[in-house]
């Protein structure tokens, strides 16, 4: 039985009868220039009015969607004057976000001596790591270098990435594969020992490593594990979000205040460090878009970092997945991941026909995707109005065999199994969903930023990707900025001295407001997204 | 989201069905999943939700349906909602983790069995195996593990995510998802082939190989990148 209606399943007749016919010809892949005119016509960030210049703080002028603006210019939970003179914990290292980057940092920051309390939103490991799939690039092959890799990072980024933590990056990257694998992490491995290697959109070299399609997971929960075994340092508080940190009179941020989710109870956390991991803001769905991001990803730290006085970059380009489930409606935006791609699926139109090289990278392919429903109505349109094309994921069983799906993607055979498609045999629908926050919090290649005491590392900081993240240099950038920023944040608790605790800089927020006249209305970092119905 | 539409428009055009959130009835559309029902209902969810998608094991759920005498499991974020669900979250089910350092065992059986010794209680009953979301035979990883094959129950779970719906049903009181993930972490540091290449990399990197490269790169402007770039060959499929 086909979970498809039968207008669908015409369509998928069209797109068998040229599948043999395409396994021998893929699209050719764009120039530069084709690149950049796709670009300017069909990617959501170029369109103009759905952006807004920040008004205050900083980084004053600086570009981002409509709805991340109204919350980095929001109103703080907590006033000036609440009370930072009793903490209930004092720790060394205050690590905010339990993802990847938040684990990584809280395991480093603790081999160097340092005891380290762990906030986060919901449960530790409810975070946009869990859910990657597809996998974590370095340059580990004899036929691959850092110096290649670079390059594939700086060209996808558009030539704006930062140096400094590009280097940091690809450098680092084969030693965080030799980490996570003392650490018990599962790679795809050949029985030799050689790691199982792919493209991505992006690559000109084989460097995707996964752990089948549970990629993130293998990570996360091994990480998160891990940081369970040094719970006598290490201690995990859940559904306690920060809601603004913490500066003294010497301006060096020394800690924040987080909520109970629960009981709604603000309390004082002091810490000589503070590293900020709290992941992206998907579920702020620019432009109405669909997400692949976790419940909690609401853009907190650029709210809370920003506050504070760091300032922000690169926010005026948001990453929309080009492959996000379009059918059935229960999972619309839900990732389907880019190894699909990699493995050899095309994306073809309602014709059956191909449009586009299939490993562009993705604000390109996004791009182009849009581009094929809106303006050339080559798109399936579905019954709830839902545009998308196909991606022709039988085609992967062709080039490597059946059973391949099977074996490689078990995530996505569940996911739609789950509705009756049985994805060896019939394609996938797909449209872009908003997936990735390219900018944020600026860092440096320490993970440090121009506020003391403040350290940043994961999807919430700017710079390593420029405008645009390669697949797999994500779950990369979380262990390497990661395992950088609790090293660095160990290493300036160990050197600081206190001042006055102080709410100067809330103070400061809401003259500012005031003065400029601004109020979206919005108690940032708002923590969760509204879904539930009123009434 | 959505637009603006009267629950009387929507009513029309969608098909409500009516399910029992903790006992209380509720007319949701029937497309939804139970999560969505439950938001749709008017719920804030705060427990028993994470990634949404059927990767962090946060929205256990254990449902009956009218009329049926059989319990269900399924995950609230990936499950559609039936007429007549009587739905209960189960969004953290305790279990015992045992305390350990990685690095200091050994990937042996007497190492899983002292850290873990209800492994060997396990009744084989499979309730488990019914109540898993994954649809992975966890009663089977569970023999496995008794007989001390480490690297056997380490493939079989690897795509558990650690729901806990399992160690819900155990009549044995077994943590199920604990055991398996030590048996996956000593595998992958102890059994798992090790990577030649990996290995002579990171010496290549340690003896500054690359350096000058790297410095080179850093130093070149937009335009010199940019010709780089495009004069890179790729590797082949
Ligand atoms: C579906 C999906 C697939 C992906 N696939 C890939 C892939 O194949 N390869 C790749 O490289 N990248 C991939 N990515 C991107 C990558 O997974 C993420 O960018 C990365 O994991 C982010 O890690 P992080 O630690 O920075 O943030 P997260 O993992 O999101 O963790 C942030 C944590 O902070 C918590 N938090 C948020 N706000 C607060 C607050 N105010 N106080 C306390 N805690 C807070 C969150 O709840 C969360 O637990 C994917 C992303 C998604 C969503
Ligand atoms: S439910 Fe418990 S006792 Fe029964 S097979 Fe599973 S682990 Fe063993
Ligand atoms: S094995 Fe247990 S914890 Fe893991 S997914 Fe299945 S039911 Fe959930
Ligand atoms: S919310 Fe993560 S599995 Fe359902």
């Amino acid at each position: 039985m086909s979970g498809y209606p039968p207008e669908m399943q015409e369509s998928i007749r069209l797109v068998e009868s040229t599948r043999l016919r395409r396994l021998k010809e893929t699209f050719t892949a764009m120039t530069l220039d084709e690149r950049e005119a796709i670009l300017k016509g069909f990617h959501p960030d170029y369109k103009d009015e759905t952006f807004h210049a920040v008004r205050l703080g900083v980084s004053k002028g600086q570009r981002m969607p409509i709805e991340l603006a109204q919350v980095v210019e929001g109103r703080p939970h907590i006033g000036p004057d609440f009370d930072v003179s009793a903490p209930i914990i004092e720790t060394d290292v205050l690590v905010i976000g339990g993802g990847g980057a938040g684990a990584s940092a809280a395991l480093l920051a603790q081999e160097q001596g340092a005891k380290v309390t762990l906030v986060t939103k919901l449960r530790f490991g409810d975070a946009n790591t869990m859910m990657a799939q597809g996998g974590i690039q370095a340059a580990d092959r004899p036929q691959d270098s850092p110096p290649i890799h670079y390059l594939d990072v700086i060209g996808g980024g558009h030539f704006t990435n930062v140096p400094e933590l590009v280097e940091a990056l690809v450098v680092d990257a084969p030693f965080v594969i030799k980490w996570l694998e003392d650490l018990g992490m599962m790679f795809d491995k050949e029985p030799d020992g050689t790691m199982m290697e792919e493209h991505g959109g992006g690559t000109s070299r084989k460097r995707m490593h996964s752990a089948r399609d549970y990629s993130g997971a293998e990570i996360m929960r091994t990480l998160r594990d891990e940081v369970r075994s040094r719970e006598d340092d290490i201690t995990v508080i859940e559904f306690s979000p920060a809601v603004e940190l913490v500066k003294d009179d010497k301006g060096q941020v020394i800690g924040a205040v987080v909520m109970n989710l629960e009981t709604e109870a603000y309390h004082f956390i002091k810490a000589k460090a503070v590293v900020m991991a709290t992941g992206g803001g998907g579920r702020l769905h620019y432009q109405d878009f669909p997400t692949t991001n976790h419940y909690g990803a609401t853009a907190d730290g650029v709210v809370l970092a920003y506050r504070a006085g760091a300032p922000l970059g690169y926010l005026e380009s948001m990453q929309y997945h080009p492959t996000g489930a379009a059918f059935p409606e229960q999972i619309v935006g839900l990732l389907v991941t880019e190894k699909v791609r990699g493995l050899g699926a095309q994306p073809v139109n309602k014709f059956g026909d191909q449009f586009v090289y299939p490993l562009e990278p993705r604000d390109v392919e996004a791009a182009a995707l849009i581009r094929e429903c809106k303006e050339r109505n080559h798109g399936i349109i579905t019954l709830t109005g839902q545009p998308g094309v196909w991606l022709d994921s039988p085609m992967i069983e062709l080039i490597h065999g059946p059973g391949t799906i099977e074996k490689a993607l078990p995530a996505m055979v569940r996911q739609f199994g789950r509705f009756d498609i049985d994805i060896a045999k019939e394609p996938m629908l797909v449209y872009p969903t908003l997936h990735y926050q390219n900018g944020g919090v600026r860092l440096r290649a320490d993970s440090s930023t121009d506020v003391p005491g403040l350290f940043i590392a994961g999807e919430v900081s700017g710079g390593v990707h420029g405008h645009n993240r390669l697949m797999g240099n994500s779950l990369l950038e979380i262990t390497v900025f990661g395992r950088r920023a609790g090293r660095a944040a160990a290493a300036h608790a160990q050197q600081m001295t206190w001042g006055t605790p102080s709410l100067e800089h809330v103070a400061q927020w809401n003259r500012e407001l005031e003065e400029n006249g601004i109020d979206t209305g919005v108690v940032a970092p708002i923590l969760l997204p509204d879904y539930a119905r009123k009434g | 989201m959505g637009g603006v539409m009267t629950t009387e428009e929507q009513s029309e055009r969608i098909n409500l069905i009516p399910i029992y959130i903790m006992g209380k009835q509720y007319m949701v559309p029937e497309s939804l999943t139970i999560m969505k029902a439950m938001e749709y209902a008017g719920y804030t969810l705060i427990r028993g939700v994470g990634c949404r998608g059927g990767f962090c094991g946060a929205c256990g759920t254990a449902y009956r349906v009218l009329g049926d005498p059989k319990l269900y499991f399924g995950l609230a974020c990936q499950t559609v909602v039936q007429p007549g669900m009587y739905l209960a979250q189960l969004p953290f089910f305790p279990a015992r983790r045992a305390a350990y350092h990685l690095e200091d065992l050994e990937a042996t059986s007497t190492q899983l069995f002292s850290l873990y010794p209800e492994l060997l209680r396990c009744l084989g009953c499979g309730a488990c195996t019914k109540a898993c979301p994954q649809e992975l035979d966890v009663r089977s990883y569970m023999a496995a593990g008794m007989r001390g094959d480490i690297a056997k129950m380490a493939d079989m779970s690897f795509d558990c995510i650690m729901c806990g719906l399992c160690a819900a049903r155990c009549p044995a009181e077994e943590g199920q998802y604990n055991i398996a993930i030590l048996a996956r972490r000593l595998y992958g540091r102890y059994m798992a082939p090790r990577s030649a290449h990996l290995a002579e990399r990171l010496e290549e990197i340690r003896a500054g190989q690359f350096d000058a490269t790297m410095e080179e790169l850093k130093g070149l402007d937009e335009n010199a990148l940019k010709e780089r770039y495009k004069a890179r060959d790729i590797e082949p499929k």
